[in-house]
């Protein structure tokens, strides 16, 4: 019994994260609270299988994800995929206002980056379909390795790395749009040469296909399938090391 | 440990500014190799417009990172202490 002492010690310094995820997967306090309680449960029985030498925040993040997948996702929280695609890479940074004085020398990316709200933050995030709100979570909010989502959300780290690039596009396009309501952004349709000076030629198309450069270019809608990810299919190719989180 | 037996010991990789976009959230997001990450940082020393991409998008990263934290409220830490052990108890032999 004296793992589980252990594990009382150990889980306290892992629940903001947890809950933190948990709010996010669920986007409401009451599932948040029942999910973050019922994945420490399950670990807390599941703790005599862990072993020491592996990632506990992975194995944690493992238990806590897959407890949403199979007892809190909501046909509501699936919101359209449509659309996603068309967006450009670095699409916030494209469109951010060039050269002109802002106020106390600030620069146009200090000004709209410290526009943003805790809520707007949370919101860019929440409204993303799932797989890529799991997977920008992972990555951004907990700082996750692509391997480490890999074994924790069990697909393979092209797909993951797929919808981590892919949620992010959709997250500045969700941010653009605040910063354009409060004036500190150009609008969508940005054509601006300025920022291309070192891709001149280069359409967000061709940068595009650089990204998926033998990797990425075989990628499913990849939306619905985050249990199994077997119409993911994407070779995990030599991306990454292998982390062990079981 | 590195993995470069396998690899023909060559010049230093020479990375331009298509390549460096491609890598850009790779770079950031810690999954290049050192050898990879070292010719993406030579180009980003010597190219302006590549590093201030690479500036707000590692920016907004962090901004993505600090402004969607919550702590677990108290009542929330209580239940799941309560809950622990009366699991631990349901597992003592009686
Ligand atoms: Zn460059």
């Amino acid at each position: 019994m004296a793992d589980k002492a252990r594990f009382m010690e150990l889980i306290t310094g892992y629940m903001d994260a947890l809950y933190t995820a948990a709010m996010r997967m669920t986007g409401n306090a009451s599932d948040a609270e029942d999910l973050v309680q019922e994945a420490i449960l399950r670990a807390y029985r599941g703790f005599h299988t862990f072993q020491e030498d592996t990632n506990l925040r992975a194995w944690l993040f493992r238990i806590l994800t897959n407890t949403y997948i199979s007892n809190y996702r909501s046909a509501k929280r699936h919101p359209e995929t449509t659309g996603m695609d068309n967006i450009e890479d670095l699409y916030l940074y494209k469109r951010l206002k060039r050269g002109g004085l802002l106020g106390q020398g600030r620069s146009a990316e200090e000004e709209v980056l410290d526009s943003f709200t805790d809520v707007e933050i949370k919101e860019a995030i929440e409204g993303l379909p799932e797989s890529f709100r799991i997977a920008v979570l992972l990555s951004d909010v907990e700082g996750f390795s692509y391997a480490e989502i890999a074994e924790i959300t069990g697909v393979p780290i092209g797909t993951v790395m797929s919808r981590i690039y892919r949620g992010r596009k959709v997250i500045q396009k969700v941010l653009h749009s605040y910063a354009l309501e409060r004036g500190l952004v150009d609008g969508p349709s940005s054509d601006k040469p300025t920022l291309d000076v070192h891709t001149p030629d280069q359409s967000a198309d061709e940068l595009e296909s650089s990204y998926r450069d033998g990797q990425l270019d075989n990628i499913s809608d990849g939306v619905s399938d985050l249990p199994d990810g077997s119409s993911d299919n994407i070779s995990d190719g030599s991306l990454g090391k292998k982390v062990k989180c079981s | 440990m590195t993995d470069n037996t396998s690899k023909n010991m060559r010049g230093p990789e020479i990375v331009g500014c298509r390549e460096a976009m491609a890598k850009l959230y790779s770079f950031l997001d810690g999954d290049l190799t050192e050898q990879r990450r070292e010719a993406v940082q030579r180009h980003l020393d010597e190219c302006s417009p590549c590093v201030q991409a690479y500036d707000f998008e590692a920016e907004l990263k962090k901004v993505l990172a600090a402004r969607c934290k919550d702590s677990v409220p108290g009542y929330l830490k209580e239940r799941i202490y309560n809950a622990l052990r009366s699991e631990e108890q349901k597992s003592q032999p009686l």
